[in-house]
């Protein structure tokens, strides 16, 4: 009697904890996939937030930066932007505003592409292979984040079509940037990091690569987006009207 | 074990549900807050970056 007790309530207890077990790897998958990207990107999109209101001055009015005609008027360009000096590993030097990645997206890039305290950093998201050229250099500037988890700063970077802006802001202004094309490649393929991606020639202009993983959830391959500078907006001249419409930028 | 922290919980019935009810909120939030993020970081590889 006593036995058969002691088997049923052993087996209850068993029971239970494979159960709970079964339960939380399921609220965990829930949280990889989901949540935890939701809560990590909002707090990385109020932290880039809030430096770019640091950097924020009191301008007339925000000039009209026309989607369709880009600043092709030659309103607020600056053929020349303004080189940023490599500041130490872990530093926040710029955001990064994506209008295709939502309203709200705006994420803080940090020098190095170290895993803890930049990729996974829950105000960051956003990493500069300090081994690539300066912002504002002729040359190639290099960005990694996660396409997932971690607040998957990358996570729509499949969304992004040709021609997109993709906005640096620092505390000079922003640098626009358009997207041109992607590719797909070995995670060893680190000639996308070079000047000019995958050549080694001089290079004339100034390339915003941007690195994460393919296919999504797996580290097999890599997801790499190019973009081309097209124009420096000083921040005394006010806003892009795009990156003021995102509300980042009152 | 779950029927063990049902007689150990006090009050009438509808009380007890509540209480295990927010003991779950509780525990949820601990894994979220801390126990979820530590598992993604050593457990789960996930890379971006290319040639490190």
């Amino acid at each position: 009697m006593n036995r058969q007790r002691k088997s049923a309530r052993l087996r209850e207890i068993v029971s239970d904890v494979l159960v709970t077990i079964g339960v939380l790897s399921l609220f965990f998958y829930l949280w990889y996939v989901w949540l935890g990207d939701l809560v990590a990107g909002a707090q990385q999109d109020a932290a880039a937030a809030s430096l770019s209101e640091s950097w924020d001055v009191t301008v007339p009015r925000a000039i009209e930066f026309n989607r369709e005609i880009g600043s092709s008027k030659g309103v607020g360009r600056s053929p020349n932007p303004p080189v940023v000096q490599p500041s130490p590993k872990g530093t926040s030097f710029a955001t990064m505003i994506v209008p295709r990645f939502g309203k709200l997206f705006e994420r803080t890039i940090k020098e190095s592409v170290d895993v803890k305290t930049v990729l996974n950093d829950s105000t960051t998201g956003v990493g500069h292979y300090s081994s690539t050229s300066a912002l504002g250099a002729l040359g190639n500037f290099a960005l990694a984040a996660h396409r997932g988890t971690f607040g998957a700063s990358f996570g729509q970077i499949d969304q992004l079509r040709v021609g997109d802006r993709i906005y640096i802001e620092t505390q000079d202004g922003w640098y626009v940037y358009r997207f041109r094309n992607m590719e797909f490649v070995y995670a060893s393929e680190s000639t996308v990091l070079s000047d000019v991606p995958k050549l080694s020639i001089v290079a004339k202009e100034r390339i915003l690569t941007m690195t994460t993983c393919h296919p999504k959830g797996t580290i097999s391959e890599r997801f790499i987006a190019y973009s081309i500078f097209e124009s420096f907006v000083p921040r005394g001249r006010g806003a892009p009207s795009e990156v003021a419409d995102a509300g980042q930028n009152p | 074990m779950y029927s063990a922290l049902w007689r150990v919980l006090p009050g009438p019935r509808w009380l007890k549900v509540i209480e295990a009810f927010v003991l779950g909120v509780v525990i949820l939030s601990v894994c979220v807050e801390w126990v979820f993020p530590w598992v993604a970081e050593n457990f789960i590889q996930s890379e971006t970056t290319v040639g490190q």
